[in-house]
């Protein structure tokens, strides 16, 4: 009986245990081979890209866009949950409802948007980019502008998702405990701050972990912006990933490539080995 | 009883949330307008002007008729690669989540943990290494390597998972296998029936996520026949004339697009999504807490 099922589980999970092997585990043992089959020794495609003129430019570009990003998201998801969960039921779902919308437009579509939003002669905000001083579209994608241009974008289709999953966290606090604090004498804005913020504290944890591993990844963004040859601020390895795809691409050096494509895998993966042992957000029994 | 606030600082609260309103959805009613109008219509006129249902169709029909007709080129480029990577991934999603729930096996924790780990590391991070892969494995530029990709989708392993853990009693199977039936006929028959709204949920997070995938295809598709509609939309703001001028000297014999055409083509990529997210709001805000909010 207990063989019999046994042999049962192997069969239901074997396709997916193959489609892990060869497109989870085979291409990185592939690409840790590659990085370490250099000609110039097994540490040379390191050697390689940290020496890369390149290499500290693009991390350059992508903390400066995560300090943007994560401090502004954080900052403002937790505050328009907080204000969304003091509305009425039917309300706060419509904001929801239409906060979450632009989720649906991950990919190059978000960034196409963001090119008309970003061209003061066309945007609905072209008044805000007059006001600010910019008044062509060259003017508001200039280099200096990139970061924060990015993190914008990355707000616009990801927090959203984040407001609902943590409205979601929020409508399990116990009701008694909302009214006790109430009937204490705490109006609503202490409640949101003592009450409901620590109990969503681990889902801005999480949040905040998950999009420090994501921001490292950047790619489309620059990609597709790069192609409105307008912003000639912008080069082909902006961002790691972008670099690591041009030494591929460009000089085929998929040796260094491979070993770029290594230090951000293992950033990803020690974020994701943090959060699956020691967060204990998921269940695995 | 709740005590009454001040005035002011709700009067700030509304304020901070039509902001956000605008911020959120402004953008999203301006490229639905922007095919109603022409490009110089969008420049004079309000931006939430409506323009004309004619033009509407000329942009349509402009945009359609782009350059022989690749944006249907892509469209269906895009349909096979994410509706092949779909199948995929829910054949394998299915009853791996089941195998994992409700069988016992050696490994099944490690493939637990593997499986969580794969699922929150950002999917970016394996592209450039499945790139170096595919090409050693002489599948550059074929299909598979964006279906097989595609199809290894642990999160919907992780949400089959959680659903047949939490909604199928063991005991029903234990009763289905005293009663004589062997375990693929107790997944066949009691565990599958029950599982449709788990495969749905399954399906279009696989979907989404191959459909609005930029970086993979940007590395494995090289040619206009194999593009997907995302990267489609790259090359159209090649040919779009505000934002690349210097392509088009006077006379050239290149067709320029305009913007509104660019936003007709956004919306034509964005469609299926969009209709989901509008359609099964419920059932997916339902599969985005299970698969984060499970604990």
């Amino acid at each position: 009986m207990v063989g019999s099922s046994r042999t049962a589980g192997y069969c239901f999970v074997a396709l997916y245990v193959a489609l892990l092997l060869l497109l989870g585990i085979a291409p990185v043992i592939y690409a840790i081979y590659l990085a370490l089959s250099n000609s110039g020794g097994p540490s040379a495609s390191f050697v390689d890209a940290f020496n890369d003129y390149r290499f500290v430019p693009a991390f350059e570009h992508i903390l400066e866009f995560m300090a943007l990003w994560l401090v502004s998201q954080t900052f403002l998801v937790v505050a328009l949950v907080l204000m969304l969960h003091n509305l009425a039921q039917r309300i706060g779902a419509v904001f929801r409802f239409l906060f979450y919308i632009p989720g649906a437009l991950a990919g190059a579509a978000s960034v196409v948007v963001w090119l008309f939003m970003l061209d003061p002669t066309a945007s609905p905000f072209g008044f805000i980019l007059h006001w600010l001083g910019y008044a062509q579209f060259d003017n508001t994608v200039a280099p200096g502008n990139l970061p924060a241009i990015f993190a914008i974008m990355a707000f616009w289709t990801g927090a959203g998702g984040w407001i609902v999953v943590m409205y979601g966290a929020l409508n399990n606090i116990p009701h008694e405990l909302i009214e006790a604090a109430q009937i204490d004498g705490s109006n609503a804005f202490q409640t949101a701050l003592r009450i409901k913020l620590p109990l969503i504290r681990k889902w801005v944890v999480y949040m905040l972990v998950l999009s420090f591993a994501g921001g490292t990844q950047l790619f489309v963004e620059p990609t597709v912006l790069g192609s409105a040859a307008l912003g000639v601020g912008i080069s082909k390895y902006w961002s790691p990933n972008q670099l690591a795809w041009f030494v591929a691409s460009e000089y085929d050096n998929f040796n260094e490539a491979a070993a770029i494509s290594l230090v951000l895998l293992v950033l990803g993966l020690m974020v994701a080995a943090v959060l699956v042992w020691r967060g204990r957000l998921f269940e695995v029994e | 009883m709740a005590l009454p606030r001040p005035h002011a600082i709700r009067f700030v609260g509304v304020g901070i949330l039509l902001f956000f309103t605008a911020f959120f959805f402004v953008p999203i009613i301006w490229l639905f307008l922007a095919p109603t109008k022409t490009d110089g219509q969008l420049l004079t006129e309000s931006p939430f002007a409506f323009g004309s249902l004619s033009t509407l169709g000329h942009t349509f029909h402009r945009i359609v008729t782009y350059d022989g007709d690749s944006l249907l080129i892509w469209l269906k480029n895009s349909a096979i690669y994410s509706f092949g990577g779909t199948a995929l991934a829910v054949l394998a999603a299915i009853p791996a989540g089941y195998g994992l729930a409700l069988t016992q096996f050696i490994g099944r924790r490690a493939l637990l943990s593997i499986t969580l780990v794969v699922m929150i590391m950002p999917a970016t991070a394996l592209v450039l290494p499945l790139f170096l892969e595919i090409n050693k494995l002489g599948l550059y530029g074929t299909i598979w390597s964006l279906i097989l990709p595609f199809g290894f989708f642990p999160f919907g392993v992780y949400l089959a998972y959680i659903y047949f853990s939490s909604t199928i009693p063991k005991d029903l199977l234990a009763a289905a296998r005293i009663d004589g039936a062997n375990e693929w006929g107790v997944f066949r028959h009691i565990a599958v029936p029950l599982a449709r709204p788990i495969i749905g949920l399954v399906a279009f997070f696989a979907f989404a996520a191959s459909w609005n995938n930029f970086f993979l295809p940007f590395v494995m598709t090289y040619d206009n026949s194999q593009y997907p509609i995302q990267i489609g939309l790259q090359q159209l703001i090649g040919s779009t004339a505000s934002f690349n001028p210097a392509n088009y000297s006077a006379g050239s014999s290149i067709v320029v697009l305009h913007r509104p055409d660019l936003a007709m083509a956004v919306i034509i990529a964005i469609a299926p999504v969009l209709l989901v997210f509008l359609f099964a709001q419920r059932t997916l805000v339902a599969g985005m807490l299970a698969g984060a909010t499970k604990e």
